[in-house]
């Protein structure tokens, strides 16, 4: 048995970790955060693109290193963790949508400015209004999109966005070249990552793949997203026992306190958890031959349910824990309580996702029968 | 990544499916009534003869001792493949799982020899006596004490929560030796024979109305020197040795506890608040996905944790959550269910529906759970303090004499 990472993958991740623990965290997110700081850290994006991390998914016939999903898991791990204030998830979420579902003349047009770090990619997904992802609001028609994608995380700096829109036979994936596309910036809650609106009208567009490359997209999208989670929630946890290992109130440090004890260690049952569903997601993605395996879709669904699970609580309890500091501008514990919504915005709403796990347990059982 | 064997592990994996499919062939099927007591023993103890006869016992203990010297993996295999069977379980978890490990590590020569190669073999049964009424989750405010005489000990007190004391020829006995020192310094484990004058078992009836554990007192039970496990005062830390294997056992889901397939199957029958059938409830169809998250996750959890194992590496501290997560995941939903089934739900015994019976049953086990072997509260400790370093809670008796810290 072999459920774990390849050691090339985690190399990888060291690798990350390590940059981005140098020139990312909660210092460089804080300046991020000013209303006229720049919509990404472009000084780090070109060291990010020169180490390769964008190319690692990209085949080498499109000027990537043709590396797994396993690579992928650990970079969006390690962004999540250091909130680096660069557009590497969204421009992952991409590639793996045109990695996934793309024609060999679009790879061909979009990877090689990915793989290189010239081109930088979002995900058009949210919607004013729209909660649920089988009923997507923008259509396509004739090689048009007309609708609103709103928050799109990253589409400031983007060149390329892949947009959820309704075609004939149910929502899919497009590709819509965002060279004078009709953008405007969007206010969050979350104050260091920027997110735009995207209005679309009879904006030409290509449909990327079929209904069912977009299904396999989410759930492939769903376990980089949970990995991202579980590095924003892991920096929470490693924040809440730092700070209660050293705080002291009645004459103890606070983390004597059970009941200050027993949440760190939730963090860590609820980080666990997801963890090992992620894994699981991971492993249900071929690494060679790059076709989902029969559990993805249970596999993702719970590794989104479980990483927002261990997200939120890691992020809300981070605050209390810190008490009446926590709540200040000044403190970070800010940064992760943000980032949770960000997450969760990202992809739709932990019940969604829910159901989709359990639409897949049905369906299982069904087949089983 | 694959769950699939190496090459060496899917050998010895078909050598050991060969021989249970030869030699478990009359455990099959479930029996169909739960033995009674002495036809468990019976049972049990040919079982292991046979599997002691094919190299089948004591598959990870040094070759010294009568194992078979092979890997936690070998093991777990061996486990996994015996699980597909209903071969008699339990007798011997305990002794072989926790105290003999104990006798081989800290016991003299001739006490290994004349205790270890019969335990294995199954014809002598063990038991573990730590906890007692006042010495439960702060299991070193042990009283039960031992006084030096002549070339033995005399031990009084009474221990609790000893499983299979009344099927047990030998038990390990924590006793308090030096009262004038700290709790946790003044303790000296012994093997005791559960057969001497002195001794008395009284079985526990536990709130589920079973009977798996109980009291043993101690009343001028003599032991003699040589059956002291380790030096006089270091008993603690000979416990601490038979707790870690303890801790090594795989503890997931019970076998026969309900999880979210019993859920989905009961929603399928029953209507919700609002006439339609609860499986299209939201609430519902969110408990399932909570439960499947909960259970499943500790199984993959565990696949870690193996992963490591099978690579030769020690598995990280992420097993710890194990039981936490599943006697509450039990409780929570068992609790679910029988709400949803209203008066069904609360029905037992002949009248009982024989699904929500077995929901009954995990409703009133899994609050068991959550104590045995370690209080969620006190697993919370664990994780905090081991896994992520924070300090250990206060102790205000920690470094008094125990006859001065008890007040009690």
């Amino acid at each position: 048995m072999n459920f774990d990472f390849s050691d090339e993958a985690k190399a990888l991740g060291e690798q990350a970790r390590k940059l981005l623990a140098e020139k990312a965290g909660t210092g460089p997110a804080r300046k991020a955060m000013a209303a006229d700081a720049p919509a990404m850290d472009a000084a780090l994006w070109q060291e990010i693109g020169a180490l390769g991390w964008t190319a690692a998914r990209v085949p080498e016939a499109h000027g990537g290193l043709g590396l797994t999903i396993e690579e992928v898991a650990q970079l969006a791990e390690a962004a999540g963790g250091s909130l680096a204030h660069v557009p590497l998830v969204s421009t992952l979420l991409a590639t793996e949508a045109l990695v996934l579902a793309g024609s060999p003349e679009q790879q061909a047009r979009w990877l090689p400015g990915i793989a290189s770090g010239e081109t930088i990619a979002c995900v058009a997904w949210s919607e004013p209004g729209a909660v649920n992802p089988a009923t997507v609001k923008t259509q396509a028609s004739g090689g048009n999109l007309t609708g609103v994608k709103q928050p799109v995380a990253d589409l400031a700096v983007a060149h390329v966005a892949i947009v959820v829109a309704a075609g004939a036979d149910g929502p899919q994936l497009h590709i819509v070249d965002l060279a004078g596309a009709d953008t405007a910036a969007v206010e969050t809650i979350d104050l260091v990552r920027r997110h735009g609106r995207l209005t679309l009208n009879a904006t030409p567009a290509q449909a990327l793949g079929t209904p069912g490359d977009y299904q396999d997209w989410l759930d492939r999208a769903a376990v980089i997203l949970a990995y991202e989670a579980i590095g924003t929630a892991g920096a929470a946890m490693a924040m809440t026992v730092d700070y209660a290992k050293t705080r002291v109130a009645f004459g103890q440090k606070i983390g004597r306190y059970q009941a200050v004890k027993h949440k760190c260690a939730d963090m860590y049952i609820k980080l666990e958890l997801a963890r090992a569903h992620a894994l699981h997601g991971l492993a249900q993605i071929d690494p060679i031959l790059g076709t989902n395996g029969a559990e993805l879709r249970q596999a993702a669904a719970a590794a989104r349910v479980a990483s927002l699970d261990a997200l939120a609580y890691c992020a809300e309890e981070n605050v209390q824990l810190h008490g009446g500091i926590g709540f200040t501008w000044e403190s970070d514990c800010q940064f992760y309580y943000r980032r949770n919504r960000a997450l969760v915005a990202a992809l739709g709403p932990r019940g969604w996702w829910a159901e989709r796990l359990v639409r897949a347990l049905e369906q299982r059982n069904r087949a089983a029968a | 990544m694959d769950f699939n064997d190496t090459p060496q592990e899917a050998e010895y994996r078909s050598l050991v499916r060969a021989w249970l499919n030869d030699n478990a062939a009359d455990y099959r099927e479930p029996p169909e009534e739960s033995w009674k007591l002495p036809e468990f023993i019976a049972r049990s103890k040919a079982w292991q003869a046979k599997k002691h006869a094919a190299g089948y016992t004591g598959i990870t203990w040094p070759r010294m001792f009568g194992g078979q010297g092979l890997t936690p993996m070998h093991s777990i295999i061996y486990g996994q493949e015996e699980s597909r069977f209903h071969v008699p379980q339990g007798l011997y978890s305990i002794g072989l799982g926790m105290c003999i490990p104990t006798v081989f590590t800290h016991g003299q020569p001739d006490v290994i020899q004349r205790y270890v190669p019969k335990a294995l073999l199954g014809e002598e049964v063990w038991c573990q006596l730590f906890s007692e009424p006042a010495a439960g989750s702060d299991l070193a405010g042990i009283r039960t004490k031992a006084v030096k005489d002549g070339d033995d000990w005399v031990i009084d007190g009474q221990k609790v929560w000893t499983s299979f004391a009344h099927a047990s020829d030998f038990g390990i006995v924590v006793c308090r030796t030096d009262p004038s020192l700290p709790k946790h310094k003044g303790l000296t484990m012994f093997i005791v024979n559960m057969k001497a004058p002195g001794v008395t078992v009284k079985g526990i009836k536990q709130m589920s109305g079973g009977s798996d554990f109980n009291e043993v007192f101690f009343d001028g039970v003599r032991v003699a020197d040589t059956h002291r496990l380790g030096a006089v005062g270091d008993g603690w830390k000979v416990a601490l040795t038979t707790l870690m294997h303890e801790r090594l056992a795989v503890g997931g889901k019970p076998r026969y506890a309900p999880g979210y397939e019993t859920l989905m199957k009961l929603a399928r029958g029953v209507d919700a608040a609002d006439g339609n059938p609860a499986i299209a409830a939201s609430d519902v169809r969110q408990k399932i996905a909570q439960t499947y998250i909960n259970d499943q996750g500790i199984k993959l959890t565990q696949m870690r944790a193996l992963s490591a194992l099978s690579k030769g590496q020690v598995p990280g501290p992420e097993q710890s959550i194990s039981k936490v997560v599943v006697a509450k995941t039990m409780q929570d939903l068992a609790s679910f269910a029988l709400d949803l089934s209203g008066g069904d739900g609360f029905v037992a015994g002949a009248d009982a529906d024989p699904e929500l019976a077995k929901l009954q049953g995990s409703y009133i086990g899994s609050a068991g759970l959550r104590i045995a072997g370690g209080t969620d509260e006190i697993l919370r400790n664990i994780i905090a303090e081991r896994v992520l370093g924070l300090p250990g809670d206060m102790r205000p008796d920690k470094d008094t004499p125990f006859n001065q810290a008890v007040s009690a």
